[in-house]
């Protein structure tokens, strides 16, 4: 038997059981990061085969909500901030070897980039658009040209924003939990997915949404082989693995993990799409509604259980 | 130069006397504090057996938190003493949560505030407040380079250990068993 008892300082609310840094924004923000890096992936990648015709939602109209999604994630970042006014300090230097730093200069790019494009297509969205000004329209020209290379700038930094949301959280050895390379493809697959999910709301060419049905389908099968494998690389590991994988296999986050995530995160709007794509009838909302949900809830329980996860010394 | 402490768990009571001087010391806001005292228990009533420790930052030499901070806040300063900036903190919280020893909090002022070593002290040739305030003075503190230091000396003589030397950290607390 082994008891650790503080004795002084450290019977502290803020600090412990647990050390809760993170609460509800840096997942959220995790996880609408995630999805407007899986629109925005989803357009370039399009736009730059050639494609535009035929997945007209995802190139031309999804794209819209990334700006959104964006601004609103950001603000979490804000609001997560001890020190807001300070915020500025991310942008006086490059620091390789953080994640946040990565992220902070992506979301720089990406966040523009992704106005800039919306600003092409708002014609597509509203027929009479004008944009009055000579300076605008000179611009839109000067984009317009260039519209491959701003195409491939979205495809690559869409790539980094998903697969960095992630890396964020494998870079800290400290939480067990996180501290395993499978966090960055599998918050990317999270990601597409979600983005996948956005087109197949919007979409209404039937050719498009069998299109992105599958697409979803086959990240959901990525996504579930990811799963299968962190915990086994749990299991494989380290006494401090292994119980952050216990957490998830018969402790406090079995039930919310498996159910929200994996059946009704997965599981469900997979065999919801199969049963579509065999022409049966279902309520199109359903399938993409619980992918969104489920992504959303893999950031918030993967968070909030990294921060349980602790070396025990 | 490389500064280190080594505390000794045989000597010490855990009168936690090292807390409330570095709590006096550094101005540190009331219910948070920078060091603090654990005892571990182990065995069966009635073989027992406690450890009692008293713990800080461990100024790692690879420290998780100087890498992980996005602004440089966090650095090594002259004998490898990992501080922060405070200007330069935005409040993240991403060195919070790289600290495998749970050192760091967030202060109410909104930086993230932690075990200084009592930089402020060494610069004018004292030892740190917790060091110098310990009634059984089982804390030696000093350049690990320097041979002739009592923290060189007693890291030669005696058995010690890290706290979670796996974590890869390089940790510079050195506990005497």
């Amino acid at each position: 038997m082994k008891e650790e008892l503080f004795v002084s300082g450290r019977m502290n609310h803020m600090i412990d059981p647990r050390l809760n840094i993170w609460h509800w924004q840096i997942p959220l923000y995790l996880f609408l990061g995630g999805m407007a890096a899986g629109i925005l992936c989803f357009a370039a990648l399009y736009y730059i085969r050639g494609k535009e015709k035929e997945f007209h939602t995802a190139v031309r109209i999804t794209p819209f909500l990334a700006p959104v999604l964006l601004i609103i994630g950001l603000l979490c970042l804000l609001i997560d901030l001890r020190h807001k006014l300070f915020f500025w300090q991310l942008y006086t230097n490059i620091k390789l070897q953080s994640p946040m730093s990565w992220g902070a200069w992506t979301l720089m790019v990406i966040t523009p980039v992704s106005f800039v494009w919306c600003a092409l297509h708002l014609k597509d969205v509203f027929p009479g658009w004008n944009w009055k000004y000579k300076w605008l329209i000179a611009l839109e020209t000067f984009f317009n040209t260039y519209k491959r290379v701003l195409a491939w700038v979205m495809l690559a930094y869409g790539l980094i924003l998903g697969v960095y949301t992630g890396i964020l959280l494998s870079a800290f050895n400290a939480r067990p939990l996180w501290n395993t390379s499978i966090m960055g493809p599998l918050f990317l697959a999270s990601g597409l997915s979600a983005g996948a999910a956005a087109t197949l709301i919007l979409s209404k060419n039937a050719a498009e949404r069998k299109h992105f049905a599958i697409i979803d389908l086959v990240i959901i099968g990525i996504e579930l082989f990811l799963i299968i494998h962190m915990f086994m690389g749990f299991l494989a590991s380290t006494q401090v693995q292994i119980e952050a994988a216990e957490m998830f296999l018969g402790g406090e986050f079995t039930v919310t993990f498996w159910i929200f995530v994996v059946i009704l995160g997965l599981l469900v709007p997979a065999l919801l799409e199969i049963l579509e794509l065999r022409k049966y009838h279902i309520p199109a909302l359903i399938s993409p509604l619980l992918v969104i949900f489920g992504s959303l809830a893999l950031r918030f329980i993967i968070v909030h259980a990294g921060q349980v996860s602790r070396w025990l010394y | 130069m490389r500064y280190a402490m080594a505390v000794d768990t045989r000597k010490c009571v855990g009168c936690s006397d090292c807390v409330v001087a570095c709590q006096t010391e550094n101005n540190v806001p009331s219910g948070y504090c920078r060091d603090w005292v654990v005892e571990v228990m182990d065995g069966t009533y009635p073989q027992l057996e406690i450890e009692i420790r008293s713990e800080r930052c461990n100024h790692c030499v690879n420290s998780p938190c100087v890498r992980c901070c996005p602004t440089g806040a966090s650095h090594f300063a002259e004998g490898g003493i990992v501080l922060v900036t405070k200007n330069e903190c935005i409040g993240c919280g991403a060195c919070i949560a790289s600290c495998p020893y749970d050192a760091r909090f967030p202060h109410p002022d909104g930086y993230v505030d932690k075990c200084t070593f009592c930089n402020h002290r060494l610069k004018n040739g004292m030892k740190p407040a917790c060091v110098e305030v310990c009634p059984t003075k089982c804390m030696y503190f000093g350049d690990l380079d320097d041979a002739n230091r009592d923290v060189s000396v007693v890291l030669k003589k005696r058995k010690y250990k890290t706290l979670i030397p796996e974590a890869g950290t390089d940790p510079q607390l050195y506990f005497l068993i």
